[in-house]
C-alpha cells in the first residue's frame, strides 16, 4: 500500500493526519530517496507512532529512515512529560548504541606502520563478534557502579581521562539510573561483555579528514584536512538487549490494562507519569550508562593499539575525544511547543541529538559552534561530522539523522556479494578491512546501505544540522 | 520442522508451520536454532524442563521463543530438540535437549538478539474452508 505524501519543499514531505493519528508525520528526505522509503512499511510505522498518547507536533522521520519493529529506525517522537507515554520500542534493543570520534595530531603521510599491521592489531586486541566477552570481569557490586556512573566509572579505572567526559553527550551519564530495577538476567549478561565491540554493524575505523566544509567550526572541533581520526560504533551489548526485552514484556501486559489500542504490539508503552513508565526510564538509563562506559573503554584500547603499532608517545599522537553521541535513547529535554517551554520525552531511535550554538547543555568548547554530530556511512564511502542547529530545535526536537540506513536485507546483501571479493574491492579503494563474523563482510558490504552523502545533503539542506567535515575510511574492523 | 525465511531490510523473520499447535511451537523453537547454528553438530546431551506463561497464543509464542533464546544469549546453551509436554493458550511446558556451546565444535551462523512482538501472528490455516494446520509469523532482531 502506498501512503500518499504532500511535498512541503525539496527536503520535507508531510504524511497527513488520518484515522487514529493524533498528529501528522513529517518525513525529511529527497525525491530520489522517497521511492525506497515508500516501497517498505516504514511510512506506516511513522503513522502508527502518531497514534500514541501525548505525542507532540509530529511523528518525525529522518532521511535514513527504514523499516524497524514498532517504531521505524530513523524515527523521532516527543511526548509530553506529564500526559505522554514512554516506549522501549521507541528506543530500540541496543539502548544508547552510539558513535564516538577522536582526533589525533597525525596526518596520513606521518604514519610509519602499514595499514595491514594496524588492522591486524586492532582485530587481535579488541574483542568483537557474536557474544564476545572481554578481559574485564565485573562483580555484581562493581557492575552496579558502572550502571550508575557510566563514563566516569571507566575513567576512574584508568580508561581515558576527564576531558573525555566533557566531550560526551550528557557527560556520559544519565543521573536517573537505578540498578535495582534491572533484572538478574541483564546483570548476568552485562558482567562479561564490558569493553567488547559486538557484531554486525558495530565497528572501529581509522580514517582521514578528506574535506572541510566549514573551516570555523572544524577548527573549534579540532579537525584539519589530512588528519588521522579514530571512530567507533558500539552500544550496551547484551545488557541493553535484556533491559529492553524485559520491559517490553512488562509493558505488553501493562498496556492492555491501560486500554490503549495499539496498531502493533511492539509499540507497547506506559504513561511517563506511572510506576511502569518511570521504572523503564530509570532502567534504560542504566543501559545508557553501560554503553558509555563500554565506548570509553573501547576508545582507550583503540588508543593503546595505535601507540604500540605506530611506536609513538601519547604526547606525539595527541589523541582527543571530539565527541560521543548516542542514537537509540529516550531523553527528558526542554523544548518549545506552541510558544511555550515544555518538558518532553524525546525518543530517538536511530537518530542523533542536534543541539544548536548557545544551548546550555553544551560544554564551553562547543558552545559557540553547536554540538558535534557524528554520522558514519558504510565502510566503503565516507563518514561525516556535522554541527547542531537552531532549525533542529524548532522543527525536530533537536534531532537529525544517524547514518546511512540499510537498503538491502542481510540476506539480499549476501546474495549480491556472491562471487565477489568484497575485501579486495575495498582494498582497491584504499581501505583495509578485517571482520569476525563469518557473514559480516557480505552483510555489511557498501551496496547494502543508502548513500550516506545523500542522507547528509538532506539534513544539511533542510537545516537540521550542517556539514562540517567529511572523513574517508582507511582501516575498518567489523564485529 | 517446516519454516520459511522472511527477509526484511533491517531484520529477519520466519513463517513456521505445524500440523497442530504443539507441532507449531516445537517447530518455531527448532527453526530459530536452525538459523543460529548447525544443529546436526549438536547431540542434545543435556535436558531441561521449561515452563512459560502468556496472555494469548501470540504472547505465548513470543515468551516461549524469548525464554529459549535467553538460554543461548544468557547461558550459552544450544537447542537440539524440543518435546512439548503440555500446552494451553496461557501456559506451555516443554522438555528441551541441548548442549553447552563449545566454540571449536559448534557453529554460530547468525546472531539473533531478540524475539520481537512486531507483526506477531499465530493463525489457524484454512484450506478450502477445512482446517489445514497452524502457522506463525515471528520477526527477530538481528
Amino acid at each position: 500500500m502506498t501512503i500518499q505524501l504532500n511535498k512541503i519543499d525539496d527536503y520535507r514531505w508531510e504524511l497527513p493526519k488520518t484515522g487514529a493519528m493524533r498528529v501528522p508525520g513529517i518525513i525529511y528526505t529527497s525525491a530520489s530517496m522517497l521511492k525506497d522509503i515508500q516501497s517498505e512499511d516504514a511510512l506506516k510505522q511513522v503513522a502508527n507512532v502518531a497514534t500514541l498518547p501525548g505525542i507532540l507536533k509530529a511523528s518525525l522521520a529522518m532521511p535514513d529512515i527504514h523499516w524497524g519493529y514498532g517504531f521505524p529506525i530513523g524515527g523521532v517522537a516527543a511526548f509530553d512529560w506529564d500526559s505522554g507515554i514512554i516506549s522501549p520500542g521507541g528506543v530500540g534493543y541496543d539502548i544508547n548504541c552510539g558513535v564516538r570520534l577522536a582526533t589525533t595530531s597525525l596526518t596520513k603521510k606521518e604514519i610509519s606502520a602499514t595499514f595491514d599491521n594496524l588492522a591486524n592489531a586492532l582485530n587481535q586486541n579488541i574483542p568483537s563478534g557474536v557474544g564476545s566477552t572481554g578481559s574485564i570481569k565485573l562483580s555484581e557490586k562493581e557492575e552496579k557502579k558502572v550502571l550508575t556512573e557510566g563514563s566516569r566509572w571507566a575513567v576512574r579505572q584508568g580508561f581515558g581521562d576527564n576531558a573525555d567526559i566533557m566531550h560526551t553527550e550528557d557527560g556520559g551519564c544519565m543521573p536517573n539510573a537505578d540498578p535495582d530495577l534491572v533484572s538478574q538476567r541483564a546483570l548476568e549478561r552485562g558482567k562479561k561483555q564490558l569493553g567488547t565491540l559486538g557484531s554486525g554493524n558495530h565497528f572501529l575505523e581509522v580514517g582521514t579528514v578528506e574535506t572541510i566544509y566549514d573551516p570555523v567550526v572544524a577548527q573549534a572541533f579540532g579537525l584539519f584536512k589530512g588528519q588521522i581520526t579514530l571512530m567507533l560504533h558500539s552500544g550496551s551489548r547484551g545488557f541493553g538487549y535484556q533491559v529492553c526485552d524485559d520491559f517490553l514484556a512488562k509493558m505488553a501486559k501493562h498496556v492492555k490494562k491501560l486500554g490503549i489500542d495499539l496498531p502493533d504490539r511492539q509499540l507497547a508503552c506506559a504513561m511517563l507519569q506511572s510506576k511502569e513508565g518511570m521504572n523503564y526510564f530509570n532502567a534504560m538509563a542504566c543501559a545508557a550508562n553501560y554503553a558509555w562506559a563500554n565506548r570509553q573503554i573501547l576508545m582507550h584500547k583503540f588508543h593503546e593499539v595505535l601507540l604500540k603499532v605506530f611506536n609513538i608517545s601519547p604526547r606525539d599522537l595527541d589523541m582527543n575525544l571530539l565527541f560521543d553521541v548516542c542514537h537509540n535513547i529516550a531523553k527528558k529535554e526542554v523544548h518549545t511547543v506552541e510558544g511555550k517551554e515544555h518538558f518532553v520525552c524525546v525518543h530517538r531511535k536511530g537518530a542523533t541529538r542536534s543541539f544548536p550554538p548557545g544551548h546550555k547543555l553544551l560544554c564551553d568548547k562547543y558552545k559557540a559552534v553547536g554540538q558535534p554530530i557524528l554520522i558514519p556511512g558504510d565502510m566503503g564511502s565516507a563518514s561525516y561530522v556535522l554541527a547542531g542547529t537552531e532549525t533542529a530545535m524548532k522543527e525536530t526536537f533537536g534531532s537529525t539523522c544517524h547514518g546511512a540506513g540499510r537498503v538491502l536485507s542481510r540476506h539480499a546483501a549476501k546474495k549480491a556479494s556472491k562471487g565477489r571479493a568484497i575485501y579486495r574491492e575495498l582494498e582497491d579503494r584504499g581501505i583495509i578491512v578485517r571482520w569476525t563474523g563469518r557473514s559480516t563482510l557480505a552483510e555489511e558490504m557498501p551496496d547494502a546501505y543508502k548513500n550516506v552523502s545523500e542522507v547528509v545533503e538532506v539534513v544539511h539542506g533542510a537545516g537540521i544540522s550542517k556539514k562540517v567535515a567529511k572523513l574517508k575510511p582507511l582501516v575498518v574492523v567489523k564485529g | 520442522m517446516s519454516y520459511k525465511l522472511i527477509d526484511h531490510t533491517a531484520d529477519l523473520g520466519i513463517n513456521v508451520f505445524g500440523a497442530d499447535l504443539k507441532d507449531l511451537f516445537a517447530s518455531a523453537a527448532c527453526a530459530m536454532f536452525d538459523l543460529i547454528t548447525d544443529t546436526d553438530r549438536l547431540e542434545g546431551s543435556r535436558e531441561h524442563v521449561l515452563k512459560v506463561a502468556g496472555d494469548d497464543w501470540p504472547d505465548l509464542m513470543v515468551n516461549w521463543l524469548r525464554e529459549i533464546l535467553y538460554l543461548w544469549n544468557g547461558k550459552e546453551m544450544l537447542l537440539k530438540a524440543v518435546k512439548i509436554l503440555s500446552l494451553s493458550e496461557y501456559e506451555l511446558i516443554a522438555n528441551l535437549r541441548f548442549d553447552n556451546f563449545v566454540p571449536d565444535r559448534h557453529l554460530v551462523k547468525i546472531e539473533i538478539k531478540a524475539v520481537t512482538y512486531h507483526q506477531i501472528q499465530v493463525n489457524k490455516i484454512q484450506i478450502n474452508s477445512r482446517p489445514g494446520g497452524w502457522e506463525a509469523k515471528i520477526i527477530f532482531d538481528v
